[in-house]
């Protein structure tokens, strides 16, 4: 099998496994369904793995043209796949957690009776999210954009007996096709200017200074407005935290490992296009930090485990955003990638711990798991580590590196960030002690419940934690190593030269300095969870305001979507009813009315009809004549 | 000699088609139609074609006007038994057939009438000059006439029996 | 015998024709009653095999008198449905008079 097929399987694979599914899902028994999925994703991750050798070396990557598309005399499109460095390091994200949260699922759904369907909608997903990666063109991340974003609402909503979860599903598909218009409209833009969509033609469009600043400006706009939608950002974050109405394993695939990191990947994919429009990159890194401190601090007072963890989400991917309008394309990588390890981490050990619990969810009535769930205790624990940036994890490089690129950029902006981090620290290690540590607050029926999940639960979390703990090591600091792995990675892909450089000795001090405030917090959060404030209601002002997320969601509510109904509820009674039904009311009224009238013309009496008959006669022999 | 006659049966053969229009009782009319037929036959001699003169003869006077006299006596129609029309619509019948007439005569006015050639019309009306032409050029449309006579006599015989309850 | 073309023209009987077919055309506007209407019919088809006849001898072609010949057929066909029809309608209406036929009015 050559390189084009394997390429050609790795999204066919998926694909195939929803396929089965979804049409002989009922008939298969629960086992063999779940098994084919999964196992038609470890195949995909196979596949990816054994791509990595030809085509890492390849600085152009591989290039494989399915099918002309659309083709008309001024612009071409082709349905092709594109794979160079970025779009291997993609892949092998989405299926290596991927495989992993599948093997989670199997272990999580047993009970669901519709878990074979649920499994051929988690390949459907991962079958879309390859397509984005892969495409080589605008267009056919376009069809995965909008593929994850069907997905997304079938799996939040997978539980459709209960209302809320259908509106939380359709909440996220209309936050996100919001956003879509913006994609749209830069995809518009790109084929009236470029005539291509190709990524590869407008890198080098934009690498060879043929785009003005304001056309690149209005594409690159639009285009984080796609991505804000997709990756939850200001203003477009609202549906990430209701998401989480949906299964756990729907939440550590989609939204922390892969969906909500398809804006940043069309982002850095069209670097070019955004280092020649630098009053994006601005907005963009204004945004990210924004959303970052906001995020944060709503993580603070919420008290649902998987809630803390949705904004913590939205709040790496701030940080995420924060790095790439800095102009550090490849650290966002990097912190894409740790954060897809840690992030399912985290959410696919609150999944053990919510099963372990039997439901429940509250971190106030959690604590003293630690002798009950071992494993589930030691990963949670390490991935905690991770997320507030503890050395030697993962997330300490990745993290860093953006707080020094966010330093050589604006001091302030690298204030906020620091301020950020502080919070998720103080926020992460909060969940992270009121659900484990100290005495049980649940009932006794929960208590007699509680047991360590079976090993497809248990093997996933630990390979997770292993990857969290060494994947660190791909993105080494100037300072430890002349060599940055991921940085001459990602060159050949990523044109884009990643500027910012810090001295050594502010290397030196970030990382002395956040490592001694991270044992501060530690000790301090330590005391606070151990004691009873931690789990008083506050009433305060802020307090209460925070509780309710700055009341954004009720902002949002009044401003526009009550207006739209209005706007629909005047359209449907006016516009529709009065105006469009009548005109086709009227055009009938007028055929009836007409009908009445002329059928008067048949009066049934054969003298008049004979009389017609020779009039009709001699009208005729008249014409012959006249014409003569 | 020949233009008297002809000249006799045209007013024979035009009175008696205003009396059937005009005659009171049908039987007059019936009888009336047949004078015409009369005359009209006795163009057709004049004119060198006896066989359809003949036939016209068997045909019409004995056959049809036969049948239209069988119904109108089995129908009982005797006298005024219907009302005439209002004068309105006598009046504007007779308009529509004057103007008829008018546009008529006006259109075959332009009909070439010269005479090409004269030659004898003996051999043209003669029994075995129409039986050629009727058994070689029109041989088609004679068979098809047949198959019309054999509908005609099944939709008549369907048409008016009586069911049979 | 002395062609008659030679004294009376086509033209004769082209006028002649046109009188018996507008009487025809009169009667059938005028008259209320079927049979008489059907036997009007009958004298424009005559007036209309009068003319041909006389084209006929004119052209000196037989394709006049074979069309004759055939028009005598199909009238006679058409006789014979046409009475049968009329003989039903009196069997349901008690009456030939054809202003009581309004059935097909709207």
């Amino acid at each position: 099998m050559g390189i084009r097929e394997m390429a050609l399987m790795i999204p066919l694979l998926p694909l195939i496994g929803f396929t089965i599914n979804i049409f002989f899902g009922k008939q298969l028994p629960k086992s063999v369904g779940s098994w084919i999925s999964t196992l038609a994703l470890i195949a995909s991750f196979g596949l990816v793995v054994s791509l990595w050798g030809p085509i890492g070396a390849e600085p152009l990557g591989l290039h494989l043209t399915i099918g002309e598309w659309f083709s008309s005399s001024w612009a071409h499109i082709s349905f092709s796949f594109h794979i160079d460095q970025l779009t291997l390091i993609m892949l092998s994200i989405i299926t290596g957690v991927g495989s992993l949260i599948h093997l989670y699922s199997q272990g999580y759904m047993h009970d669901d009776e519709n878990q074979n369907t649920f499994f051929a909608y988690l390949n459907l997903f991962v079958f879309f999210m390859l397509l984005l990666v892969l495409g080589s063109n605008m267009l056919v991340t376009f069809i995965g954009w909008e593929g994850v974003g069907l997905c997304s609402y079938l799996l939040i909503g997978f539980w459709y007996k209960d209302h809320e979860n259908n509106d939380a599903a359709r909440k996220a598909f209309i936050i996100n096709r919001i956003g879509d218009l913006g994609f749209l409209i830069a995809i518009f833009t790109c084929l009236i200017q470029f005539n291509t969509l190709e990524y590869s033609k407008i890198n080098e469009l934009a690498g060879g200074g043929m785009i003005t600043t304001g056309l690149a400006t209005m594409i690159t706009l639009c285009l984080f407005f796609g991505a804000t939608g997709k990756s939850a950002q200001i203003p477009l974050y609202t549906w990430l935290p209701d998401a989480m109405a949906g299964p756990t394993p729907v939440s550590a695939l989609i939204h922390a490992a892969t969906m909500v990191t398809a804006g940043i990947y069309l982002v850095v994919r069209l670097s070019s296009l955004f280092v020649l429009a630098p009053i994006s990159l601005n907005l963009i890194f204004a945004v990210g930090v924004a959303t970052a401190l906001i995020a944060a601090i709503i993580g603070l007072r919420q008290n649902d485990i998987k809630k803390v963890l949705a904004y913590s989400t939205v709040s790496q991917l701030g940080f995420m955003f924060a790095a790439v309008g800095a102009g550090a394309f490849s650290s966002a990588i990097f912190h894409l990638g740790t954060h897809a390890f840690f992030k399912a981490l985290l959410f696919l050990g609150a999944g053990s711990v919510i099963h372990a619990m039997s439901g429940e969810q509250d971190i106030r009535k959690m604590g003293g798991l630690t002798k009950a769930l071992p494993i589930t205790h030691f990963t949670f624990l390490i991935g905690t580590l991770t997320i507030i940036g503890f050395p030697p994890f993962a997330a300490f490089f990745s993290k860093d590196e953006i707080l020094a690129m966010a330093y050589s950029k604006s001091v302030w902006m690298f204030f906020f960030l620091a301020l950020t981090s502080v919070l998720t620290a103080i926020y992460m290690l909060r969940l992270y002690f009121l659900t484990f540590s100290n005495s049980f607050r649940g009932t006794d029926h929960q208590a007699s419940h509680l047991h360590e999940s079976p090993l497809t639960i248990t093997v996933p979390l630990v390979l997770l934690a292993l990857a969290s703990m060494f994947s660190g090591v791909l993105g080494l600091p100037e300072v430890i190593s002349d060599y940055h792995w991921l940085n001459s990675f990602l060159a050949p892909a990523i044109k884009v030269q990643q500027e910012g450089h810090v001295s050594h000795f502010f290397e030196y001090c970030l990382m002395g300095v956040s490592v001694v405030a991270l044992i501060i917090i530690f000790i301090l959060v330590r005391k606070w969870c151990s004691g009873e404030k931690a789990l008083q209601v506050n009433n305060g002002f802020w307090a209460k305001a925070i509780d309710n997320k700055f009341y954004i969601d009720e902002a949002y509510d009044s401003l526009i979507t009550q207006n739209f109904a209005r706007i629909s509820k005047w359209t449907n009674g006016v516009l529709e009813s009065k105006l469009v039904d009548g005109l086709v009311n009227q055009v009938s009224l007028t055929t009836l009315l007409s009908g009445q009238t002329i059928r008067r013309i048949q009066s049934g009496s054969t003298g008049v009809y004979i009389l017609s008959m020779v009039l009709g006669i001699i009208t005729l022999l008249v014409f012959q004549y006249l014409s003569r | 000699m020949s233009e008297i006659a002809f000249y006799v049966l045209s007013a024979i053969a035009l009175l008696s088609a205003v009396l059937v229009v005009f005659a009171k009782s049908p039987v007059h009319s019936v009888l009336y139609l047949v004078l015409c037929f009369f005359a009209i036959a006795g163009h057709f001699i004049l004119m060198n074609a006896e066989f359809l003169a003949i036939v016209h003869i068997i045909v019409y006077a004995g056959a049809i006007m036969v049948l239209f006299l069988f119904v109108v006596m089995m129908l009982n129609l005797n006298k005024d038994s219907d009302q005439p029309k209002s004068n309105f619509g006598k009046l504007g019948a007779v308009l529509t057939g004057g103007i008829m007439l008018l546009v008529l005569t006006a259109a075959s006015k332009s009909a070439d009438t010269s005479m090409a050639q004269v030659q004898s019309l003996g051999e043209l009306g003669t029994v075995q000059s129409l039986g050629k032409a009727l058994f070689t050029t029109y041989l088609l449309p004679f068979e098809l006439s047949s198959v019309l006579l054999f509908a005609a006599i099944a939709g008549s015989v369907m048409l008016a029996k009586k069911d049979i309850d | 015998m002395i062609p008659l073309l030679q004294q009376i023209s086509l033209e004769h009987y082209v006028v002649l024709a046109c009188l018996l077919f507008s009487v025809g055309v009169t009667g059938v506007l005028i008259r209320k009653n079927a049979i008489i209407i059907f036997m009007c019919v009958e004298l424009m088809l005559n007036a209309v095999n009068l003319l041909l006849v006389a084209f006929s001898a004119h052209h000196h072609s037989a394709g006049g008198q074979t069309f004759v010949f055939f028009i005598m057929i199909i009238a006679a066909a058409e006789v014979a449905v046409g009475l049968a029809i009329l003989v039903m309608i009196y069997r349901n209406m008690h009456s030939v008079d054809i202003d009581k036929l309004q059935n097909l009015k709207w």
